[in-house]
């Protein structure tokens, strides 16, 4: 990504999550700002609150009375009074507060259980066998952009039904909605409405032509005996587009990019399956993608701070994760750790609907990898990128097969 | 039936507090059931056979929302 601002000064006072140096590595700067603050504040994008232990991260997940989701990605643009209100937002469920927030969720909740996810499985395995066989005979080849990108765009675009042949589309939204949030508002305006015109017409066909697909599981649901909304459709369907793909995509990359640097851990994992349940826990927690957003709904004292209504909160799930008060030597991945009570996935009412399909994915992703690739190793570990903004994953992932 | 003896545990799963995580499912899939919108509870009364009570505190110490107890029950 380009990055617009000036160089952070001070991280407790002037931190920026698209500054070069959190993009390269965070997590030298949470521990940091957990022994001096651990409530850092930064003027910039109007003002932005960033906790960084486990318990402050906890609290602000469980109260939706003093943040609100309305809008959950921290950019230069607040809602303003065009888009939805709360307690609805832009993209529902993930932008609603309670009650509505429930209602939404309840209804898109069976669709994301065990059992349909695991119907989801078959077809991830063959992507994954089909992505390798690709990549045969090679001795060089970037996990990322050959391998782990491709898995999670191709799963959700066929759960929702759209082309398989449209997933090229939706990564350049992904990156321009996630990655360019330092983008003047009205470019962000512009890419947003191209998206939506996307969204609008895979709406009006499936209308006319109704499958058994998430698109037609949407526009056949009903909240309170009434339809939704086409804006609520769309909404959801951005969402689940944009909070499915990059996020699986920046886990199944990090993974790789540990074991690729650990060949104690991928000499381990490639020998024991058994162990995989507990590795893929341990690569959620130590390389947590996700970092959430919520707006501050009204003024009050937070710890000694003065919010202010409208003012910017991260909250750091990766940072939670990492909290030496939570869990033991947080920074060593330990492919067994016993007891994991990790927050990749968030805590409380908006615990990520889509967790099971992460897992799923990120398991099949690996195992697939490793039938194939049980040696490897970082060709240059210099050219590795990670993605900056509130999804951190490598973006470049060059690899040397063995 | 699991047997109430002494060394007996009861794994309980708070409904207020479970988020639909699944992971108690997942490391124990005999002690905890999920409805359709993958909330979890304990399977009939919650008793856990002594070869599962590993299996029980897999669940209670990975459960992101502390919703999961364990406690010994009185014969």
């Amino acid at each position: 990504m380009t990055n617009r601002h000036p160089p952070v000064r001070d991280w407790a006072t002037d931190f920026d999550h698209t500054d070069p140096g959190w993009v390269a590595d965070p997590y030298p700067i949470w521990a940091d700002l957990r022994q001096r603050c651990p409530v850092a504040h930064s003027d910039r994008y109007g003002g932005t609150w960033l906790p960084v232990t486990h318990e402050l991260v906890s609290e602000v997940a469980y109260d939706t009375e003093h943040f609100t989701s309305r809008s959950i990605v921290v950019s230069e643009r607040r809602p303003g009074p065009d888009d939805l209100p709360a307690p609805i937002g832009l993209s529902p469920p993930i932008t609603s507060d309670p009650p509505y927030h429930g209602i939404v969720r309840k209804m898109l909740l069976p669709a994301f259980t065990p059992g349909p996810i695991a119907a989801l499985e078959p077809f991830t395995r063959q992507l994954c066998r089909d992505l390798l066989a690709a990549t045969e005979g090679r001795s060089a080849l970037d996990a990322a952009t050959d391998y782990a990108q491709h898995i999670p765009v191709r799963v959700i675009v066929r759960f929702l039904g759209f082309p398989q042949e449209d997933a090229d589309i939706f990564r350049r939204f992904i990156r321009q909605v996630l990655e360019d949030v330092d983008q003047p508002a009205d470019e962000r305006r512009e890419t947003l409405k191209e998206l939506d015109a996307y969204m609008d017409a895979q709406i009006a066909e499936h209308i006319a032509d109704p499958r058994d697909d998430l698109t037609s599981f949407l526009l056949g649901a009903e909240v309170g005996g009434e339809k939704l909304s086409i804006g609520h459709v769309r909404g959801t369907m951005i969402l689940l587009m944009i909070a499915g793909i990059d996020t699986t995509w920046s886990a199944i990359g990090a993974s790789l990019w540990h074991l690729a640097r650990h060949p104690a851990d991928r000499r381990r994992l490639a020998g024991d399956p058994a162990l995989m349940d507990t590795a893929v826990e341990e690569f959620l927690r130590a390389y947590a993608p996700v970092t959430m957003a919520r707006l501050v709904a009204r003024d009050f004292d937070f710890h000694g701070h003065q919010l202010r209504e409208g003012d910017w909160l991260l909250l750091p799930f990766p940072a939670a994760n990492r909290d030496p008060g939570v869990f033991e030597n947080p920074d060593v991945v330990q492919l067994d750790r016993a007891s994991n009570r990790h927050a990749a996935f968030g805590l409380g009412r908006h615990r990520c609907l889509g967790s099971n399909l992460a897992r799923m994915e990120l398991r099949v992703a690996l195992e697939e990898w490793l039938a194939r690739y049980p040696d490897f190793e970082l060709a240059d570990p210099a050219a590795v990128t990670w993605s900056g903004g509130q999804v951190r994953g490598p973006r470049t992932l060059p690899v040397r097969i063995r | 039936m699991t047997p109430v003896t002494a060394g007996t545990f009861r794994v309980h799963v708070d409904p207020d507090r479970c988020q639909g995580h699944n992971r108690c499912y997942s490391v124990a899939p005999d002690l905890f059931d999920l409805d359709e919108l993958g909330t979890s509870a304990e399977v009939g009364e919650g008793l856990v056979p002594a070869d599962l009570v590993g299996h029980a505190r897999l669940a209670v110490d990975n459960c992101p929302e502390h919703a999961i107890s364990l406690t010994p029950v009185q014969p």
